[in-house]
């Protein structure tokens, strides 16, 4: 888990709870983060970043995204990446790197982390729901959450995660079908079923 | 045992007169003064008035409106809820303030945060991806004006100051200040470390989630080495004579205020079952009769290890009597009924 900040620790123990051996790293000493790990996330361990996403099989990245310039793609070069961060202006302010309409801000993340896997999930739900409104599978009001990848494997990796974290996963085959998931798009923000989210993907795409 | 503080905020929402008409930002802001007095009257701890820059929100001295308030008051304690320090200067927000806890014999209090708005950047010329830096650095200055005395400080975000002293001094020593946090743990973490109180800003989603940041903070006051200091829950509502009241005057301006600002960010719209779980025991809205509010903020206040509640109350297009009868409800009847559930 990379960041600390207002997600990063919610994502990381809901993590846990399914199963996950999780690290957790902020941009500095894994001093600065013990106790918040401690605390927040009872039995993570807090690590250096790089020590971190060397041996992580998946990175999530959880930075503010206008730290992500910051990031060193090298970092997590070869790793299956899970950007859950947002470009949201009116709320965060204007990033250049991504102030471009064409591209969605997962597509941008993937052109700069050329020898990273990218997928785009778990952006859409607030941190402050993340944890109440996990349900098993097959629960009737269980939530549905997209996750939108270029590559087929990783895809299916990260919908099984979110599946284990425990909410219905929804798969959008490429990084720019992920765009719905974004501010302003259908879906964000809003607890649907998983019809429901397919009558309101297709009502904007009409 | 950390006395048990109930106080009322307003962003100074624009109000609508009784026939859903606008009213000028002059007469929202008279009006806000006449809550305000009223607050004491019926018996509110506190009132506190969050700084906004737009048209919704005509509030962007609070602290002038507080004087206005302390001039007319004489038990209630006053402060900001929140002041955006990142745009402003430390040494002037500390000079306003204790201007005001001069002029209120010592009521004076400061909440420090973001708040959920981003205006005062752009307006100030400040750029909103240096707004960690900017408060940091901010924070960090504004204890030291706090703890009074010749302040020698050097920074990137203003001059440096060389043995200077600041005026006006305090009579009693640092008045309350207050870190307003929303869900970030490391500003949990800053508020410890320098000593700040801790107001956790609620405005969403089940308020138990906060839980572990309560004790994130007392852990981290004990590993600073500082004494424990007070906890306060800042969440919406409102207050009238019945749930059904209080939903039916709440609802129809939270969807337009919501929808609004949701439209120009990008969120969701919510829905009458959104609203409905937000009122209900788990969610961040404190909507209904004296009775339900009151057992709302005894029991999240328990769970919260909070011994301090402020009640948003108001929103854009509510009239002024309407906010007036929630103010007295709120002073008369929840206020008395918390005190006697959390004394049981």
């Amino acid at each position: 888990m990379l960041g600390a900040g207002h997600s990063g620790p919610v994502l990381a123990r809901v993590a846990m709870d399914a199963g996950y051996p999780v690290t957790i790293a902020a941009s500095g000493d894994p001093a600065d983060i013990e106790l918040i790990t401690q605390v927040l996330v009872p039995g993570a361990e807090p690590r250096w970043a790089a020590a971190a996403a060397a041996d992580a099989d998946i990175v999530v990245l959880a930075i503010p995204l206008h730290k992500f310039a910051t990031l060193d793609p090298s970092l997590v070069a070869g790793k299956l990446v899970v950007d859950v961060m947002n470009y949201w202006p009116a709320v965060d302010g204007v990033v250049p790197m991504f102030d471009d309409h064409r591209l969605g801000s997962s597509e941008i993340v993937q052109r700069r982390l050329r020898s990273s896997t990218v997928v785009k999930a778990l952006n859409h739900i607030g941190y402050h729901e993340l944890d109440d409104e996990r349900r098993p599978a097959g629960a009737p009001d269980r939530r549905a959450l997209g996750v939108a990848a270029d590559d087929p494997r990783g895809l299916d990796v990260i919908a099984g995660l979110v599946d284990r974290i425990g909410y219905d996963p929804v798969r959008l085959d490429s990084l720019g079908a992920g765009r719905i998931l974004e501010p302003g798009g259908p879906v964000f923000g809003v607890s649907l079923r998983r019809s429901e989210f397919d009558q309101a993907a297709r009502a904007d795409a009409a | 045992m950390t006395p048990l503080i109930l106080g009322l905020d307003t962003f100074g929402d624009a109000m609508h007169d009784e026939r859903d008409r606008p009213l000028s930002h002059a007469a929202t802001i008279r009006n806000v003064v006449e809550q305000g007095v009223l607050a004491e009257q019926a018996g509110a701890d506190f009132f506190g008035i969050g700084e906004h820059h737009t048209s919704d929100f005509p509030m962007p001295a609070a602290d002038v409106v507080l004087a206005a308030i302390a001039a007319r008051t004489t038990r209630m304690h006053l402060g900001s809820a929140v002041t955006v320090l990142s745009s402003d200067d430390p040494v002037r927000v500390f000079q306003r303030y204790s201007t005001l806890n001069a002029i209120s014999g010592g009521r004076a209090e400061v909440i420090l945060g973001r708040g959920s708005s981003i205006d005062s950047f752009p307006l100030f010329g400040y750029d909103l991806a240096d707004y960690e830096d900017l408060f940091e650095e901010k924070a960090g200055l504004f204890a030291e004006l706090l703890h009074g005395g010749p302040v020698t400080w050097e920074g990137k975000t203003r001059a440096p100051l060389y043995r200077q002293d600041v005026v006006p001094h305090t009579e009693f020593g640092p008045f309350p200040a207050w870190i307003g946090v929303g869900g970030s743990p490391q500003s949990v973490i800053r508020a410890a470390r320098y000593g700040y109180s801790l107001m956790l800003a609620i405005i969403g989603g089940s308020p138990a989630r906060f839980a572990p940041f309560s004790r994130l903070y007392q852990q981290a006051l004990e590993q600073f080495g500082r004494a424990p200091l007070p906890v306060g829950v800042h969440a919406p509502g409102h207050v009238a004579a019945t749930d059904e009241q209080a939903r039916e005057e709440f609802w129809p301006r939270y969807r337009d205020v919501i929808a609004s600002v949701g439209a120009a960010r990008g969120f969701a719209m919510p829905t009458p079952d959104t609203f409905q779980r937000e009122v209900g025991p788990a969610g961040a809205l404190y909507v209904g009769s004296p009775e339900t509010v009151a057992q709302k903020i005894a029991a999240n206040l328990t769970v919260l290890g909070a011994s301090r509640f402020d009640l948003k109350y108001g929103m854009g297009g509510l009239s002024h009597p309407t906010l007036m009868t929630a103010i007295e409800l709120y002073g008369t009847q929840v206020i008395p009924r918390v005190r006697e559930l959390l004394a049981s």
